[in-house]
C-alpha cells in the first residue's frame, strides 16, 4: 500500500513540475517577446527611448509653467474653445445615437430566433464584422476628401463603426432574452415590429442602454482623435494650438485640461449610470422572487 | 373599491410608460434635428466635391494608361498613371497602342481612336465623325464648328471626354490620351520584372520549369523577390507596416497588462491595506485613462520622436488605466475561501496570491487582454497615423497625395482583413480559455 501512494505522489509531483516548467517557459517566452518587441519598436522610432527618457517631462513642464504664468488667460481660452468642445460632444452623441439605432436593427436581424429572415442571419453577422473592423479613421479620411473637413464625415465614420460594435453586443444580449413574450404576442397575431417592440425591447433595454453609454464614452475619445486629422471639434483646435508652439502653450494647456476634464467627467458619469442600470435590474429580480 | 384603485394605478403606469416610449424617440429625433442644423447638413451638399468621390470610386478599381506626345520634342511615350517608373518600353506596350516614337494610333473603347501624326496633328475618330486638332506655337487650332457633348474647346486647350473613362487633352505643350483599364496596375510585378505581362498559366509553367530567367536564382524565388520588391506597390514595406501596427498593439496591450496587474492589487478593496493607498491608485488609473491616447501620443512624441515606440507607450499608458480598473474589479469579485484555506496552512501573502487568487482571476484577465488586443489593433492604426508608424501612416500618406487611390483601397482592404483576423484569433483563444 505505501508503495502505491508513493507512486501516486511521485506521478503527481512529476505532473506538477511539468506544468510548472510549461508555465515558466510560457512566461519566459512572453517576456522575451515583449523585450524583443520593445527593442524593435525602439530601433524603428525616430528618437531612442533612453535618450528621450530624461526629457519626457520637459514638454508637460513647459506647458504647465507657461500656463501658470498666464493663468489669467486660461479661462478665456477655455471659453473660446467651448464651442468646439460642444461640437466634439455632439459628434460623439449623434454618432452614438445613430449607431445605437443602426446597431439595434442589425442586431435583431442577426440574432437567430428573432430575425425575420433566418436565412440571412450569417450575412448580417458578416456585415457587422466588417463594420466593426473598419477603423473610424479610414472612413473619416475618405469622406473628408469627398465632403470636405467638418463634423459630418466624423459622424458618419463613428456611426458606422458603432453599428458594428454595438450590433454584436446587442445581439449577444438579445440572444439571452426570453422568447416567451414573443410567442405570446405571436399567438395574438402581433406583427414582427410589434413582437420586438413589446416582447424583446423591454427585456434588453437596460443592458443595451448600458452598452450605449459605454460606447458614448469611447466615441468622445474617437471624435477628439478624428478632429486631430481634420474632422473639426476640439481635436482640431488642439492640433492648431500645438503647432503654434512656445508662447501659446497657455492655449494648448487650456484645451488639454478641457479634454481631460470632459473624458474624466463622462467616464465617471457613465460608470455610475451603468452601475445603477445593472444593479437596478438585480433589485427588480430580487423583488420578483420574494 | 380596491379593484378600482389598482385599476387606476395600472392605468397611470401604462400612461407613463406610453409617454416614455413615445417621448424618448421624440427627444432623440429632436436632438438629431438640432445636430443636423448645428452641423449645417443643408449646406454640406453645396460644399461636397462629388467629382472627388466619383474619381475615388473609379480609381479604387481601375487605372489610367497615359499616352503622351510631347509637342516640343515630338516624342510619344506611354506610361501607367504618368509614373516615370511605370513607363512602357516599345516592347511591352499594350496592344491597343500602335506606331513608334514619332507617330501612332491609340485605339479606345466603343470604336473611338486617336491618331498622332509626325507633324503633331491629332485626329480623333469617333463613331459620329472625325475631328482634327493641331497644337501650334501659341495654342491649338481645330476645325470643329459645333462640338458634341463632352468636348471643351478654348484657344489654348482642347479636351474630350470619351466613353468608358477615356479622355483626350491637347494643349500647346502636349497631347495626351487616357484610357482606363480595370484592375490594380502592376499589382504583382512591375515593368522592370521579367514576369510582367505573363498569364497565370505561363507563370505557373515558369515557376516549375528548369530554365531560369535569372541565372542567380530559381524562377519561383525570383518571382517572390520581384513581388516583394514591387516598385509601385512595395508589398514588402506594406507587410512590414502591418507587422509594426500589430506590434504596437501587442506591446501596448500586454505591456499595460504587466504594469497594471500589480497596481490593481493596490486598488482592490479586499487587498489594499489602507483606504488612502486604494484611493490614490484608483485616481491614478482615472488619470491615465482620462489623458487619452491622443494626448499621450502628443506628449511622448516630443521626447521620443515619431515612431512605433511612441505609439506603443501612449497606448500602454492609457490601457494601464483601463486594465487597472478592470483587474481591480476582477480581484474584488474573487471567492475568498481559498485564500482563507491557504492562510490556515500558514502560507504567506505571495503564496496566497499565487495559489488562491491568480487561478481565479487569470482566465478573466487573459480574456480581457485578448479582447483589448483586438480593439487596440484598430487603435494602433489610428495612433500610427498621428505618430507616424505602421499601416496607419501609409494610409495617411496615400490619402494626402490624393492620387494613389488604388493604394488607399489596398490599405483599407488590408486593415480590414488584419482587424478581422485579430478578432477571429482572439475570439478563438478566448473561447478556448472559457471552455478550459
Amino acid at each position: 500500500m505505501p508503495a502505491a501512494t508513493d507512486r501516486i505522489a511521485a506521478s503527481y509531483h512529476a505532473q506538477l513540475s511539468r506544468r510548472r516548467a510549461y508555465g515558466t517557459v510560457l512566461w519566459a517566452l512572453f517576456v522575451a517577446l515583449l523585450v524583443a518587441g520593445f527593442d524593435m519598436a525602439n530601433s524603428r522610432n525616430a528618437g531612442g527611448f533612453l535618450q528621450g527618457l530624461p526629457s519626457v517631462l520637459d514638454y508637460p513642464a513647459a506647458l504647465i509653467s507657461e500656463a501658470w504664468q498666464k493663468a489669467g488667460n486660461v479661462p478665456g481660452h477655455m471659453w473660446r474653445a467651448l464651442p468646439s468642445l460642444v461640437e466634439t460632444l455632439n459628434i460623439a452623441a449623434a454618432s452614438t445615437l445613430l449607431g445605437t439605432l443602426g446597431g439595434a436593427v442589425m442586431a435583431l436581424l442577426a440574432t437567430p430566433g428573432l430575425a425575420p429572415w433566418p436565412r440571412l442571419v450569417p450575412v448580417f453577422r458578416r456585415l457587422l464584422d466588417v463594420a466593426r473592423a473598419i477603423p473610424e479613421l479610414v472612413i473619416a479620411l475618405v469622406l473628408i476628401f469627398v465632403l470636405g473637413g467638418g463634423p459630418v464625415p466624423a459622424v458618419i465614420a463613428i456611426s458606422f463603426h458603432t453599428v458594428g460594435a454595438l450590433g454584436k453586443l446587442f445581439s449577444e444580449v438579445a440572444e439571452n432574452a426570453s422568447l416567451k413574450p414573443v410567442e405570446g404576442l405571436e399567438s395574438v397575431g402581433a406583427s414582427w415590429p410589434q413582437r420586438i417592440w413589446f416582447g424583446i425591447i423591454p427585456q434588453v433595454a437596460p443592458n443595451w442602454a448600458s452598452y450605449m453609454m459605454l460606447r458614448f464614452e469611447i466615441n468622445i475619445r474617437a471624435s477628439a482623435i478624428l478632429g486631430f486629422v481634420g474632422a473639426g471639434g476640439i481635436g482640431y483646435e488642439l492640433r492648431n494650438a500645438i503647432s503654434w508652439g512656445q508662447g501659446k502653450y497657455d492655449i494648448a494647456m487650456a484645451i488639454f485640461i478641457m479634454l481631460f476634464a470632459t473624458i474624466v467627467l463622462f467616464d465617471q458619469l457613465t460608470s455610475v449610470a451603468r452601475e445603477r442600470l445593472v444593479r437596478g435590474q438585480e433589485h427588480g429580480e430580487k423583488g420578483g422572487r420574494i | 373599491m380596491a379593484v378600482l384603485e389598482i385599476n387606476q394605478s395600472a392605468q397611470r403606469l401604462m400612461t407613463r410608460k406610453r409617454m416614455f416610449s413615445l417621448g424618448l424617440p421624440a427627444v432623440a429625433l429632436a436632438y438629431l434635428v438640432y445636430v443636423a442644423i448645428a452641423f449645417d447638413l443643408g449646406g454640406l451638399m453645396g460644399r461636397a466635391r462629388l467629382d472627388n468621390g466619383a474619381l475615388l470610386l473609379q480609381d479604387f478599381w481601375s487605372y489610367k494608361v497615359h499616352v503622351t506626345r510631347d509637342n516640343r520634342s515630338g516624342e510619344i511615350s506611354s506610361s501607367i498613371e504618368g509614373m516615370r517608373n511605370a513607363t512602357f518600353s516599345p516592347a511591352n506596350r499594350p496592344g491597343w497602342i500602335s506606331g513608334d516614337d514619332s507617330f501612332g494610333r491609340v485605339a479606345l473603347p466603343q470604336g473611338n481612336a486617336v491618331d498622332f501624326a509626325p507633324d503633331g496633328l491629332v485626329t480623333l475618330t469617333t463613331p459620329e465623325g472625325r475631328y482634327r486638332i493641331r497644337p501650334t506655337g501659341t495654342g491649338i487650332q481645330t476645325d470643329i464648328t459645333d462640338p458634341p457633348a463632352g468636348f471643351s474647346i478654348s484657344n489654348s486647350r482642347f479636351s474630350a471626354d470619351l466613353p468608358e473613362g477615356a479622355r483626350l487633352t491637347v494643349t500647346r505643350a502636349r497631347s495626351e490620351v487616357f484610357r482606363r483599364q480595370p484592375g490594380w496596375e502592376l499589382f504583382f510585378f512591375d515593368l522592370s520584372s521579367p514576369f510582367h505581362g505573363k498569364s497565370w498559366g505561363e507563370l505557373a509553367r515558369l515557376a516549375f520549369s528548369g530554365d531560369r530567367l535569372d541565372p542567380q536564382r530559381s524562377n519561383i524565388a525570383a518571382m517572390g523577390h520581384d513581388f516583394w520588391q514591387n516598385g509601385i506597390w512595395h508589398h514588402g514595406d506594406v507587410a512590414w507596416a502591418i507587422f509594426e501596427t500589430i506590434l504596437m498593439a501587442f506591446l501596448g496591450t500586454f505591456g499595460a497588462g504587466l504594469v497594471a496587474l500589480p497596481l490593481a492589487f493596490a486598488a482592490a478593496s479586499n487587498f489594499a491595506p489602507f483606504v488612502l493607498l486604494r484611493q490614490i491608485t484608483r485616481r491614478f488609473f482615472d488619470l491615465l485613462r482620462g489623458v487619452d491616447a491622443l494626448i499621450w501620443t502628443i506628449i511622448l512624441s516630443r521626447a521620443f520622436g515619431p515612431g512605433p515606440l511612441t505609439g506603443s507607450l501612449a497606448m500602454l499608458l492609457t490601457e494601464t488605466g483601463t486594465f487597472g480598473k478592470l483587474f481591480s474589479e476582477a480581484l474584488e469579485n474573487i471567492d475568498e475561501k481559498p485564500v482563507e484555506g491557504l492562510k490556515s496552512t500558514g502560507a504567506g501573502p505571495v503564496q496566497r496570491i499565487r495559489w488562491a487568487v491568480m487561478p481565479q482571476v487569470s482566465p478573466v484577465i487573459l480574456s480581457q487582454l485578448l479582447y483589448y488586443f483586438e480593439s487596440n489593433t484598430r487603435s494602433a492604426t489610428v495612433i500610427g497615423a498621428i505618430t507616424g508608424g505602421g499601416i496607419g501612416l501609409l494610409l495617411m500618406q496615400a490619402m494626402q497625395t490624393q492620387k494613389d487611390w488604388e493604394h488607399v483601397a489596398y490599405y483599407i482592404v488590408l486593415i480590414v482583413l488584419m482587424v478581422m483576423a485579430m478578432d477571429w484569433i482572439s475570439g478563438r483563444i478566448r473561447a478556448r480559455l472559457i471552455r478550459g
